[in-house]
């Protein structure tokens, strides 16, 4: 019976080993709340995966935000308050993101929250800021519920949380995007659908898929992979002898670039087309020559190519940040430039002081936020979305991303 | 298309990888009846080796055909470093503990080496692309073989051959046999059991390291996390196999592989099933197998029923 049971303990042990290595969080900058010359400070908190898959995006979320607040003291945006940050890591896991919101809403000097960057990990933070009117803004959910509740696609919208806004714009217009350009103006006209199930990829394929076949296009197969793997060969079978002229793709870069590559090795040369959690420079790297073509879509126009961006693009230069600014960095510095504007008004409200009740304040005010940010006037509807609802698509040449066509979504 | 054979060629690559990993578990376990569960990590470190080789030792623009070999030796060189490392440091001196001691401690190895990756090999915190084999895919009627597989179609029967020979043939191959019936014996009789265990871990490294390999030149890419899922799913199939069982570690593997493959592409056609099939669904399947054989065949496809000796 010994060696049994020792392969019991050891599957139970495995077990244990999958969920410890889950939910471990590693911080970076414990940061306290140091006030310097009298002045008050205001901790801006950022939430995003700065370490694993998708660290590359977290991290650029992160400078963003640090550029703003530096940006802010910089011009005394605010009379009489320091803004600092405070990033902390959720590596792309809900458990991690609850744990840090917790942590964010004990200190007191948090009054405002960028992040996070996964759909799924906002899910689990929402009520937690909520209770503690803690206002979130981020820069790169794209799931439709998170403001509009869970009905939002039967038409019975209803705002969860009064404390959640974000910059970007949702995959139900993001999908319904991407469907039209590729049956309208790529002409392929049989897709393959494949998601990773979160709540990000499913929601982005579920839109697309039903935009596309209400423009007439037919859907040829459909899968769900699993994110921790590697191996997609058995999928890119299918889809090469499904005969599909393009593969849409609901999710990330880490797996959609690997998952590119094997359905080009495996003979299917069609593009591969995704939403913005693709839009990233580690996506070409992973999809190797062969990736040339993909295509993505991304919340609002080419940060570079916009006037108001070209202030941005050269001071995050000068910043001389280690990490690039990725796909989020406008979208980043927007959200923290709206916690400052709205602490701005409260502040001013209150004779330049901070009043007791600031965090319900600032939650107040950021609904009546208004400013000219980076990536165009920055504003949120009844619901806490973005009003501005530019999307861009963009197709690899040449190893880099180019903006092929930028629009707005009209249903 | 039919894409049967397609799809049976993909799992018998991907069963040959496991296979090649689950060497190393099941040889560890047969001798020194321990799971060393930091087996995974030493496929990666195999991997990293084989990346450094290239990157920092190989000039630049080697071309595949003579880097391949040398990469395969740095692969070998760090996984059996490694390897022998964690035996003498973490496993010998546990080696009259009560077992659940040296699993404990293989778990924490298993994320002391992963993390040591994460935060020492230069870019690491994200993945790293792999060199790849100059070369277009291969066709054979229906089937298409990548340029990178064909290594590991060479590599993993060729490993199992010169394994045979090695445990059947030699002295030390004897000895090793000699030392997993009963080790108390063996050393009356002479053997080295100490030099058996260095041996056999590092017999099992070496079979990572090649399997580290085959993964980087397969998928393009290797990452820190990569031996995480692949050393859990080589434990399976080790399992599968039987555990201590050479060929059934190879088998197992096969095994594990095809029906992963297989559930990925048919399940969802099987009426009432649609539900159930699908990517994500793979390794629910792959387990509910396993189940089923230590459920029917506790001691695994090839395991002998041995009388427990303690």
């Amino acid at each position: 019976m010994r060696q049994r049971s020792l392969i019991a303990i050891t599957a139970a042990l495995a077990a244990g080993a999958l969920t410890l290595t889950a939910c471990g969080s590693r911080d970076e900058d414990g940061g306290g709340s140091d006030s310097n010359g009298g002045d008050t400070t205001v901790v801006i908190g950022v939430d995003a995966p700065l370490t694993g898959d998708l660290s590359a995006l977290g991290l650029g979320i992160k400078n963003s935000v640090d550029l703003a607040a530096k940006t802010a003291n910089k011009e005394k945006t605010v009379e009489g308050i320091t803004f600092k940050v405070e990033a902390l890591d959720d590596q792309a896991q809900p458990s991690s993101g609850q744990q840090n919101a917790t942590k964010l809403v004990a200190d007191k000097d948090v009054l405002g929250v960028v992040g996070p960057l996964n759909s799924s990990v906002a899910e689990s933070m929402q009520k937690v800021f909520d209770d503690a009117k803690l206002v979130e803004v981020s820069p790169a959910n794209t799931n439709p519920a998170l403001t509009q509740g869970t009905k939002w696609n039967g038409g019975e919208k209803a705002r969860p949380y009064k404390s959640y806004f974000r910059t970007a714009t949702t995959d139900a217009i993001q999908g319904p995007f991407a469907a039209q350009y590729v049956f309208n103006d790529a002409k392929k006209k049989s897709v393959y659908v494949i998601d990773d199930k979160k709540t990000y990829g499913a929601g982005l394929a579920a839109t697309f898929t039903e935009e596309f076949k209400k423009l007439g296009g037919k859907v040829v197969g459909t899968q769900h992979i699993d994110p921790d793997t590697k191996d997609f060969s058995a999928v890119a079978t299918q889809v090469k002898s499904s005969g599909a002229d393009v593969v849409y793709y609901g999710g990330e870069y880490p797996q959609a670039g690997p998952l590119s590559k094997q359905i080009k090795a495996a003979g299917a040369k069609i593009p591969l087309v995704g939403g913005d959690g693709i839009y990233s420079a580690d996506f070409i790297k992973l999809a190797g020559a062969s990736g040339t073509g993909d295509l993505a879509t991304s919340v609002g126009a080419p940060v570079e190519d916009l006037p108001s961006a070209k202030e941005f693009v050269s001071s995050y230069k000068a910043a001389g940040y280690k990490e690039a600014y990725e796909a989020y960095g406008g979208y980043s510095y927007d959200s923290g430039w709206a916690i400052i504007e709205a602490v701005k008004k409260v502040v001013e409200d209150n004779d330049g002081k901070l009043p007791d009740d600031a965090r319900a304040k600032v939650t107040e005010a950021m609904q009546g936020v208004s400013f000219d940010g980076v990536t165009g006037k920055v504003s949120f509807d009844e619901y806490g979305d973005a009003t501005n609802k530019q999307l861009t698509v963009y197709s690899v040449e040449g190893g880099t991303w180019k903006p092929v066509k930028s629009g707005t979504y009209e249903g | 298309m039919n894409e049967l054979p397609q799809q049976l060629v993909n799992g018998l690559l991907l069963g040959s990888m496991y296979g090649l990993v689950a060497i190393g578990y099941t040889m560890v376990y047969g001798i020194v009846q321990l799971i060393n569960f930091a087996h995974g990590e030493i496929f990666m470190t195999g991997a990293f080796g084989a990346l450094t080789v290239y990157l920092y030792v190989l000039p630049d623009g080697t071309t595949m055909w003579i880097a391949l070999p040398l990469m395969l030796v740095g692969a070998i060189f760090v996984a059996v470093t490694v390897a022998v490392g964690a035996e003498r440091f973490a496993y010998r001196p546990l080696r009259t503990a009560p077992r659940l001691a040296p699993l404990i401690t293989a778990i924490g190895l298993s994320l002391a080496l992963q993390q040591a990756v994460w935060a020492w090999y230069p870019n690491a915190k994200s993945a790293r692309t792999f060199p790849q084999i100059e070369g277009g895919p291969f066709e054979i009627g229906s089937v298409t073989i990548q340029t990178g597989d064909v290594f590991l179609f060479i590599a993993a029967p060729i490993s199992m051959a010169v394994l045979a020979y090695f445990v059947m043939k030699t002295r030390t191959g004897r000895g090793m046999q000699a030392t997993a019936q009963d080790p108390d014996t063996a050393k009356l009789m002479g053997i080295n059991t100490d030099r058996i265990i260095v041996v056999a871990f590092a017999l099992g490294a070496a079979f990572a390291a090649v399997g580290g390999l085959a993964y980087g030149l397969k998928y393009g890419q290797i990452d820190f996390r990569m031996g995480f899922i692949l050393g859990l799913k080589a434990f399976t199939a080790a399992v599968l196999g039987g555990i201590g069982n050479i060929y059934g570690a190879m088998i197992g593997g096969v095994v594990l592989g095809l029906a992963e493959t297989m559930a990925t592409a048919y399940i969802a056609d099987v009426p009432g099933m649609s539900q159930l099939g699908g990517q994500s669904w793979a390794n629910v399947w792959a387990f509910v197998l396993l189940i089923l054989v230590l459920l029917f065949r506790p001691q695994g496809l090839l395991g002998e029923r041995v009388a427990d000796r303690a």
